[in-house]
């Protein structure tokens, strides 16, 4: 049972890490790094280590995504790139990579 | 015949520390835009953080927290888990710190593109003045 | 790039075959290392805690904390006058919330809040018997004071309360250690004798200190989070 655990967590965590360094939309990325800091937080606990988990958890997961988000909004990358439907007459501009 | 059968908890931890830090190396070293370079660096300490912890592991050991059911059992090594504790926290806070420095980047150039800004810092004359042929007579003799 | 990228690439395939190499020589056994094994079989007989971790962190290592606290006062401090206030930069960020926050998020936020603090002093509070610690009930306690930011972005965080509970907490923190110094001969020693492990009131000042370790922890990542959130 803790192998399937320990494995399905190492597969999405680096698949997270994949699309931290792939994806365009920089909200999206904020997303993959909440996703790969809550899996390192379940191998941690697979790994016998509470405290760690706890830590990573409520670091990596919460106040690291949360910084990352505000500091995006100041950047200009906060859009996401999304088509409004055809009565808005303006349109939204490709979120920059 | 404990070790064999723990084997494959030793092999996840630490393929998937070495994919992390070898993902974070590469978000660093060949990213073009500095927030990817600050996300290469943070995969990096998370790589680092999982060696450590799985480095720290004994096959068929508990948690070192004492309770009435854990008395007496083999427990796995509690230095690497202080370590990495304050590790986790000092990586937030020099993210913080990066994020803010990128923040007043673009406030001073409006673009976060290494080339456009390796462009706008070559573009800044050199500035030579006298304390450097001072040094440079104090280094001859 | 081509060239950039394909040696980039060979220089992470090199690196990951010697990180590999060095996996394999590393043991695989049930053998602790040295200090290791004489930290789990002295820490609850001298320190006293259940949580050895916390014992490692706090009466072993207790210096590294202190760095910790150190490094975590200096990119708080460092983020707070990075991010003063500039002038024509309010035309770039977006508002934090629209005008009308809307009932259900204001209702959600206020009932989530004191759970969230009650969750994080917990976890603070029971450091040295459970899980949990000064680290990550400061971490918790951060998000919770995020949460009043994100409702209601007129009225600002206080921070020059933050910035007094951050001063007090640290001097709350080096007093108990120089206390230890003058008593016992080494700074930050713990002091007290360990009570029985598992009741609330055990390991002599360690829970104080990892008190202290909490609200300073709290008190800097929500002012960094405040600074970044507002303009």
């Amino acid at each position: 049972m803790l192998f399937w655990i320990a494995l399905s967590s190492v597969m999405l965590m680096l698949t997270a890490g994949v699309a931290m360094l792939l994806l365009d939309n920089y909200l999206a990325v904020v997303v993959a790094s909440s996703v790969l800091s809550l899996a390192l937080s379940v191998l941690f606990v697979v790994l016998q280590a509470p405290d760690v988990a706890l830590a990573e958890a409520a670091v990596g997961a919460g106040l690291s995504g949360v910084i990352l988000a505000l500091t995006l909004r100041r950047v200009g990358l906060w859009r996401i790139n999304v088509q409004p439907p055809a009565a808005v007459t303006k349109t939204s501009t490709e979120a920059k990579s | 015949m404990l070790v064999e059968e723990a084997a494959w908890l030793y092999v996840f931890a630490y393929l998937g520390a070495i994919g992390l830090i070898l993902l974070g190396l590469y978000g660093l070293v060949m990213s073009r835009h500095l927030i990817r370079m600050l996300l290469g660096l943070s995969l990096l300490e998370a790589g680092v953080n999982l060696f450590l912890i799985a480095a720290g592991y004994r096959p068929g050991g508990v948690a070192p927290i004492l309770t009435e059911a854990t008395r007496g059992l083999l427990m796995v090594d509690p230095i690497p888990q202080a370590l990495v504790l304050t590790a986790i926290v000092i990586g937030v806070g020099v993210q913080a710190l990066a994020l803010a420095l990128v923040i007043k980047v673009y406030q001073a150039y409006g673009t976060l593109d290494m080339d456009a800004l390796t462009a706008h810092i070559a573009a800044v004359p050199v500035a030579r003045s006298a304390p450097t042929s001072v040094s440079a007579e104090e280094a001859s003799p | 790039m081509n060239l950039r990228e394909f040696a980039g690439l060979i220089f992470l395939l090199g690196l990951g075959v010697l990180l590999i190499a060095v996996l394999t020589t590393l043991p695989y056994s049930n053998s602790l290392t040295g200090v290791g094994n004489n930290i789990l079989a002295q820490a609850p007989a001298e320190v006293g805690t259940a949580n050895i971790v916390t014992a490692v962190v706090l009466a072993y290592r207790g210096l590294d904390t202190l760095g910790e606290l150190l490094i975590l006062f200096v990119a708080s401090t460092a983020v707070g006058m990075i991010l003063s206030k500039a002038p024509g930069t309010a035309s770039v960020t977006p508002p934090l919330s629209n005008t009308s926050t809307g009932f259900v998020f204001s209702a959600a936020a206020s009932l989530l809040f004191p759970f969230l603090i009650l969750l994080g002093s917990y976890v603070i509070l029971h450091g040295h018997l459970t899980p949990g610690g000064g680290f990550q009930g400061g971490a918790i306690l951060a998000a919770a004071f995020f949460i009043p930011i994100l409702v209601s972005p007129a009225s600002p965080f206080k921070h020059a309360v933050s910035s007094l509970l951050e001063t007090v907490a640290g001097l709350v923190f080096i007093g108990i250690g120089l206390v230890a110094l003058f008593g016992s001969g080494y700074f930050l020693a713990p002091l007290g004798h360990p009570g029985t492990p598992g009741a609330l009131l055990s390991a002599g000042s360690l829970p104080f200190l990892y008190l202290a370790v909490g609200i300073k922890v709290g008190a800097e990542l929500a002012g960094i989070v405040a600074h970044l959130a507002q303009p």
